[in-house]
């Protein structure tokens, strides 16, 4: 069966740079820190109190309150990019079959403030269960997928992916596949979270995933720097809107750039700890050029996982260099977690949004916050250092990898009819 | 009005998210205040909490409007 070729043709963002699309971009493009002092809870005790959070969000804005009190923050996030998104795309004009726009959300931990809220308040009491009867379903990460179908009247194929970071692009590779299948015209897809909360930063703080730089937060995600001291925590949202070719077409729909391919792999190597060789990260990039059918020089701009840590940034970037061979001098390669943070299951997110916005705009944003080489890396790679660089961007990648060993790629490219 | 009625309608209000004047002793939870069946497991575990009782899922399921919710608390609140 031939496959049908699919289209972006509406995007969504909340993000630790700014509360929509444009201003994202701006972001990104301009290289600004979202980093700074957790507003969210008191931090002081912990050893890392600075993280990228959303900033200027009221849910009052969005929501009334009665409906807010019965979303996590992270479900509240979906909401707003996903709208954002169905707008732009202008779904919502009798133009698609409800039957055929499915929803596939990615979200790598649900209502973590939720869950621990409920927690504590239980551990607080004698001993009596006194769960809110909105636990549950503010708390568990489908739900986000749920509460769009809901609003909207989507009736297609509907659920959440759960693989860490990696979450949102593996839901963009599932929408990917399905609309390539036949199974939707459209799917409303990307991910969100929100878990800047006490059990978040004290978890990943335990696990030494995070940087400590408390005395100066905006520069603390600096991948590829040899000070590098892990990552940034960041919450926020992305969305987009994937349609079928024709069906887009039929209807006039502005397209943003086509996807052309999914990569999957796994490291089966730690739960935590990247493979020292890069063997899933560089399975995974190799998938997803067979899946697109494209020769490794025709990419123009990865969008790296980079999260600033230690070791992941190490096997990225040799995984990079035996995929590309001498085209990999000629990339643009850049990790816009230096700006945004990590912002977890929305990673994915967020970063192809950056990945195509790359390609409208012919600029590929900065790795912002590079202070000192690492000999770790080969100084013939461009890392896209402090400053974005205008370039032609034809094909864009966008490598997510998460805890588990779970590693995604996706391919853009600019659209041509 | 008794000073639990007053409790009693500001819970409504406040998890309802309804007017003042929508509060009437006839109003329904569900017909006339927009509840469905979670926020009315919500309700009563609100007044639990606030009136210090313990109310049994049979009694639970014969408040079904404001005056019935005060009526009950009046005569069970400790």
């Amino acid at each position: 069966m031939e496959l049908k070729r699919v289209v972006v043709t509406g995007l969504g963002a909340l993000t630790p740079l700014g509360n929509n699309v444009a201003a994202y971009w701006n972001g990104l493009a301009n290289g600004v820190s979202g980093a700074a002092p957790i507003t969210r809870f008191d931090a002081s005790k912990f050893k890392t109190q600075f993280a990228c959070e959303v900033k200027g969000y009221d849910p009052e804005n969005y929501f009334d309150r009665k409906e807010a009190r019965k979303m996590d923050l992270f479900s509240q996030f979906a909401m707003v990019v996903a709208d954002e998104a169905v707008q732009d795309a202008n779904l919502i004009e009798g133009n698609v079959n409800p039957d055929r726009v499915g929803v596939i959300w990615g979200s790598g931990i649900g209502g973590l403030r939720t869950f621990q809220e409920e927690c504590v308040n239980f551990a607080n009491g004698d001993g009596t269960p006194r769960f809110n009867p909105f636990f549950i379903p503010k708390m568990i990460a489908d739900i986000s997928a749920g509460h769009i179908s809901i609003k909207y009247g989507f009736r297609g194929p509907n659920f959440v992916t759960v693989s860490a970071c990696a979450s949102a692009t593996n839901a963009i590779i599932d929408s990917f596949n399905y609309i390539r299948l036949g199974m939707a015209d459209v799917v409303v897809t990307g991910g969100s979270e929100a878990a800047v909360t006490e059990a978040g930063i004290g978890g990943f703080n335990a696990l030494k995933a995070l940087s400590e730089r408390n005395d100066s937060p905006e520069t603390a995600s600096r991948p590829f720097d040899k000070d590098r001291d892990g990552f940034v925590l960041g919450e926020g949202a992305g969305a987009l809107i994937l349609e079928e070719y024709e069906h887009a077409k039929a209807r006039g729909a502005k397209i943003y750039a086509e996807v052309i391919g999914g990569g999957m792999s796994a490291d089966a190597y730690h739960i935590t700890a990247p493979h020292p060789d890069g063997m899933g990260a560089l399975n995974v990039m190799k998938n997803v050029l067979r899946d697109a059918n494209i020769k490794p020089e025709e990419v123009d701009y990865i969008n790296v996982h980079g999260t600033s840590t230690p070791l992941g940034d190490i096997s990225e970037v040799k995984a990079i260099q035996t995929v590309f061979g001498d085209h990999a001098y000629k990339l643009n390669i850049s990790s816009t977690k230096s700006m945004t943070g990590h912002l977890l299951g929305a990673a994915g997110a967020i970063e192809a949004i950056a990945a195509i916005m790359s390609i409208q705009n012919n600029l590929v944003p900065p790795t912002i916050n590079h202070f000192t080489d690492d000999e770790s890396f080969d100084p013939g790679l461009n890392f896209t250092f402090n400053k974005a660089q205008e370039r032609e961007v034809k094909v864009a990648l966008s490598n997510t990898f998460g805890f588990g060993g779970h590693n995604t790629s996706v391919l853009f490219r600019q659209f041509i009819d | 009005m008794s000073e639990i009625a007053e409790k009693v309608k500001a819970i409504i209000i406040d998890k309802l998210g309804v007017e003042e004047s929508e509060v009437t002793p006839e109003a329904s939870f569900t017909n006339d205040l927009g509840a469905d069946s979670l926020d009315t497991v919500e309700l009563i575990m609100e007044f639990e909490k606030e009136f210090n009782v313990s109310i049994p899922d049979d009694q639970a399921e014969n408040i079904a409007t404001v005056g019935q919710a005060i009526s009950y608390l009046e005569e069970h609140a400790k």
